[in-house]
Parts: C-alpha cells; sequence; structure tokens
C-alpha cells in the first residue's frame, strides 16, 4: 500500500486510541463519574460534580500526561534518527540531568524563581535543561562543521554522570524534608494541579512540534549516513541542528513539567515502528498519538493500583520499560 | 558535465593534504574509472566531486555551474551517489529506499506519487532486484543491497551516477554481477558514471577512460587501454604486473608478479 493510503489509516487508528484514552482516563478514580453528565452543559457548573470533578480534578493530570508522553515519545523517535541509534532515548543527552540538576538546586536552595504564576521548580529544571543543552551542543559543534553524532552521545552520557553526582551532592546538603520533596520530583509525577504549567510549556512545545513536521524524510535519510542523506539533497547540517534541539528543546520543557518520566521515548517508538514499519512520516505522528495514550494509561495503573495511594508514573513506566529495553537489547544482538 | 578545476582539499587544517591539485572532466556518457591504492585520495576526490565537500583550492562545476552555487536539492537532482557500503539503523523495505531516491524532486510535504513509484520500480527492474522489493533491506546478500542502492540512485533520475568502491565488500559472483550491470547502464541507458575502485581488472573490464590518482595527485589519465601500463601499475601499487589483453574477455587483464620494496 503507497504512503498516501497508508498515513490517513495510521493516524486516524492511532488518533481514535489517544482520543479514546483521553476522554476515558478523567472518569477513572475514588469516585465513579458519568461522562454524559460531565458534559451535560443543562446543568449549571455550581451544581454539576461530575463535571468539577472531571475539567478541574483529574483532567489537568490526564492532559499533562498526554502531552508530556506525546512529547517524549516523539522526541525519541527523531533523536534515534539524528543519532542513527534505534537505542537512544530523549534523556540520553544529558538534557534530563540538566533539569532535575536545576530543579534539585531550586529545591535544596528554596530558590525563588516564580514567575507568571508558575513555581520555582519547573522554571530551574527548564533553566538546567537549556544549559545541558548548550554545553552538548557546543561540544558536539567544536570539533568539525556540522554536527558530530558520536560527540554528541558521548557528550550526553558523560553529562548525565556528572550532573548525578552534582545531583547527590546538593542532595547530601539538603535537609531531609527537602530532600524527599526533590526525589519524589526525579520519580517523575504528574500531579500538576492546574492548567497553568501545560500552558506556560506549550509555546516550545508547538514550536518543536512545527520542527517535527517538516524533518521526517529527511531523519529517513539521515539514518542512512550524512554522506547519503547529503547526496539525496538533504542539507545534512540544518536537519541536524533543527532535529537537535527541537527534540531537546522538547524534552526540556516536558521534563519541566512532569520530571525525568523514563522509557517513553524508548518503549513507545519500537512498538510502533513494530506496527507501522520504519518510515518517519507515519512513526512521528503515530508515536506522538500512542505516547500520548501510553503515559495515560500508565499514569492511571499508578493512580489506581494502590488507591488510595497514587504512585509516580515514573515507577510505572520504569517497571515496564526496563524489560521492555534489555528485550529489545537482546533481540537487537 | 562534470569538471574538477585544479581542486585540492584537506580534511582539517592541520591534517596532511588528500587530493592535490586534481584536474579532471567526466563527459556525457562517460565511464571513467577513478583508480588508485587504498589512500590514495579517492573517496576524498569523490566527495568533492559530488559536492558533499567543498574543495580548499579549486572548484567543482556540475553541468557548467560551479558546485559551491548550486543547493543539495539542486546538486541532487543532477547528480547521485552510490556509497562503498550501505548500514541502515532501521529496517527499511528495498521499495523504500528506492523512493527515497526521489527526495530532491519531492517538495517540504509531499509524498510520493504514482509517477514516484514507477520510477522506483523502474529502477529496481533495471537493476535487477523487482522480485525484492518487499524485501528488508537488512536481510539481503551484499551484491543484492548494492543492487538496491544503485536503484534508489538511478530513481533520483540524475544525470551523473558517482560509485564509491562498488564492488569492494561483495564476492567474486557478485562483483561480475555489479560490474555488468555497470557496464549495461552505461551502455543501454547511456547513464554518465564515475567509479572509485582499487580494482585494475573491474575497472579495466567496464571503464573506458581511466583516471590513475596517486597521493592525491593525478598520475595519468586516459583511454584504458593507453594508461594501464606496467610502468603506471608500478608507481601505482609498487607492484610489478604482466598486462596483456585476455583472449576469453577481450579486455585487458592485470597479473600481479611481484612485490616492489617501496
Amino acid at each position: 500500500m503507497t504512503l498516501r493510503r497508508r498515513l490517513p489509516i495510521v493516524v486516524g487508528g492511532f488518533g481514535l486510541f489517544a482520543a479514546a484514552v483521553l476522554l476515558w482516563a478523567p472518569t477513572v478514580g475514588s469516585t465513579a463519574i458519568s461522562l454524559s453528565r460531565a458534559f451535560d452543559t443543562s446543568l449549571p457548573w455550581a451544581d454539576n460534580v461530575d463535571a468539577q470533578i472531571f475539567f478541574v480534578a483529574r483532567l489537568p493530570r490526564v492532559l499533562a500526561g498526554a502531552v508530556i508522553g506525546a512529547t517524549l515519545a516523539a522526541a525519541g523517535v527523531v533523536l534515534q534518527a539524528l543519532m542513527r541509534n534505534p537505542l537512544a532515548t530523549p534523556f540520553t543527552l544529558g538534557v534530563s540531568a540538566g533539569a532535575a540538576l536545576g530543579a534539585m538546586l531550586a529545591t535544596a536552595f528554596r530558590l525563588e524563581l516564580g514567575a507568571l504564576g508558575l513555581s520555582s521548580v519547573p522554571i530551574a529544571s527548564f533553566i538546567g535543561s537549556l544549559a545541558a543543552i548548550g554545553i552538548v551542543y557546543g561540544l558536539a559543534t567544536s570539533q568539525r562543521r556540522g554536527l558530530s553524532t558520536n560527540v554528541l552521545l558521548l557528550a550526553g552520557v558523560t553529562l548525565n554522570s556528572f550532573f548525578s553526582a552534582l545531583i547527590l551532592f546538593v542532595q547530601y546538603l539538603a535537609d531531609f524534608a527537602e530532600s524527599l520533596r526533590a526525589v519524589r520530583w526525579l520519580m517523575g509525577d504528574l500531579d500538576i494541579g492546574s492548567y497553568g504549567p501545560l500552558l506556560a510549556a506549550s509555546p516550545f512545545l508547538l514550536a518543536a512540534f512545527v520542527v517535527f513536521a517538516v524533518l521526517p524524510r529527511s531523519l529517513n535519510l539521515l539514518t542512512m549516513g550524512e554522506d547519503v542523506a547529503a547526496s539525496r539533497g538533504v542539507d545534512v547540517a540544518r536537519a541536524q541542528r533543527l532535529a537537535f534541539f527541537s527534540a531537546s528543546l522538547a524534552t526540556g520543557a516536558a521534563v519541566s513539567l512532569g520530571g525525568p518520566v523514563g522509557f517513553i521515548g524508548i518503549v513507545v517508538p519500537h512498538l510502533v515502528r513494530l506496527m507501522v514499519g520504519a518510515d518517519h512520516r507515519l512513526v512521528l505522528p503515530a508515536a506522538t498519538l500512542f505516547g500520548a495514550a501510553f503515559l495515560v494509561l500508565c499514569d492511571l495503573l499508578a493512580r489506581t493500583v494502590m488507591a488510595p495511594i497514587e504512585l509516580p508514573v515514573g515507577i510505572v513506566t520504569a517497571l515496564i520499560g526496563g524489560p521492555f529495553f534489555l528485550w529489545l537489547l537482546v533481540r537487537q544482538s | 558535465m562534470l569538471r574538477a578545476d585544479n581542486v585540492s582539499f584537506r580534511y582539517h587544517a592541520d591534517t596532511p593534504i588528500v587530493v592535490d591539485g586534481v584536474t579532471l572532466e567526466i563527459r556525457a556518457g562517460d565511464l571513467v574509472g577513478i583508480l588508485g591504492p587504498n589512500g590514495s585520495g579517492k573517496t576524498s576526490l569523490l566527495r568533492l566531486l559530488s559536492g558533499t565537500r567543498a574543495p580548499t583550492a579549486g572548484r567543482v562545476f556540475l553541468d557548467g555551474h560551479p558546485m559551491d552555487r548550486l543547493g543539495r536539492r539542486d546538486i541532487a537532482r543532477r547528480l547521485a551517489v552510490v556509497p562503498q557500503e550501505t548500514e541502515l539503523a532501521f529496517e527499511y523495505t528495498a521499495l523504500e529506499i528506492v523512493l527515497m531516491g526521489r527526495h530532491p524532486h519531492l517538495g517540504l510535504f509531499a509524498i510520493e506519487g504514482p509517477h514516484d513509484y514507477t520510477l522506483a520500480r523502474a529502477a529496481l527492474a533495471a537493476t535487477g532486484v523487482a522480485h525484492l522489493e518487499t524485501r528488508e533491506f537488512h536481510t539481503l546478500s551484499g551484491g543484492e543491497k548494492q543492487r538496491v542502492v544503485i536503484a534508489a540512485a538511478l530513481a533520483q533520475a540524475a544525470d551523473v551516477l558517482l560509485l564509491d568502491e562498488p564492488t569492494a565488500s561483495l564476492d567474486l559472483g557478485a562483483q561480475l554481477d555489479v560490474a555488468a550491470l555497470l557496464l549495461s547502464l552505461n551502455q543501454d541507458r547511456r547513464v554518465t558514471m564515475a567509479i572509485s575502485t582499487h580494482d585494475l581488472n573491474l575497472a579495466a573490464s567496464i571503464c573506458r577512460t581511466l583516471v590513475l590518482v596517486r597521493h592525491g595527485r593525478v598520475l595519468a589519465s586516459g583511454p584504458a587501454d593507453e594508461v594501464l601500463t606496467p610502468e603506471h601499475v608500478r608507481a601505482l601499487y609498487d607492484v610489478d604486473a604482466d598486462i596483456h589483453v585476455h583472449e576469453a574477455t577481450g579486455h585487458l587483464t592485470v597479473v600481479p608478479v611481484r612485490r616492489l620494496r617501496p
């Protein structure tokens, strides 16, 4: 079947699945609510408990899950193509470690960075991710024209461990309660409470997804090597820069929203490739939609499996993702 | 059609020069062999000719236009490259690989249409691998892979094809297959080609014009039967060779006799 026929089927199918999950997830919880009552406009808002629970208590969290899941999955797809390595993740480049260090500093030293109705932690973590992006990019472009994907990978991995050491150091200096709060953030948690953080992150995410939309054919060719891509008409240096900055920026914004929720960026792209093949014009939109649904479902599990205790969603994704990653590793070799 | 005018190249300011004042021309319909030992600068020269690297001195002209004035898409519509080996990070089918050759002809959001599929399938047929179109690339043999990659270059509908050591990683049978394919593409479909290789017998069997490269410089160039002499082989490889027209094949054959101390 040609791509012109497959694209609407794939996007439609994954889109329907994501929409169904997004509508259903807010109805599940300690209080059962009905979708039809929540959307019943004949009832006044003050009397419509179902609508209040749906839109105020649960929907922000579900939307955060959808946005973060979609972003990390899409960023994973882009970075895997950029680095020609199917085992790369959005966190390989040290962006999340930079974000974590920022969040840790803000928590431990009670930095007052709050602005635009946002608290210090998301802002500090976003600044941390920008710092990490700057360092990795500077290193990867210092040696030669264009972007060295080898240096990118090694610099990212090294930066990850270096930042982790700094995080432990800051944690050691912080007192017990702050330390615990920071550790909770590091687990990845979608309990954002309101629409504010989502709105604040949306310009960065929107910009990244606009870039993602023009990349897929270039990504296909980049996975065949820089020289081949160039000889087929791709401006390699430009495509690499666009891919790196859009995916890193999106990762930084997603991590400042929900903490470093692990494994989404590798599990989702791989599941999607098993279903639709390797063409990035299918993989990227499908992974975006499936990533949204996947993280919302994981969060649903996290909210309900030990109710009334709500687990951080990062624990659930890691418990699913860890074994999955090992399975991939064995399958690849 | 494709002309290098006194081009030189080094990868970094502090590394040795790898292409040193090379002038050569590839005319429409030519099948040129660029010959030299490993490390002689063949691949770098091919990168200059394909515009993926810019010369540090001198200029390359494609259809009369200076290469550095043409955009990547413009170049790709006129010139296609077949690399020595293609390793994929993801599992594409043969047809998907060949369709990627249509990239420079498509707009930003355009998706390949019936015309592109027709060209891609024709290219697969021309290289004798039409039956493999749904196979995943990594499941193919070395020779089949090379045919698919050549088909992708054909689907690019460029005027010139540059091939870097197209047979280097193939077994003897596949080498002969690919050599015969290249010859037929040149003779029957008038595809202009330049092939870099260190295989003297491959070059002698299909190339009409040879350019001998040593230490980044052109040692000799011209018609194959004039250039392929024992003296040149000695200068190129430090090997005494016996060169004669083989009765069965009808072309020059090089038999290495003795290694000379360099």
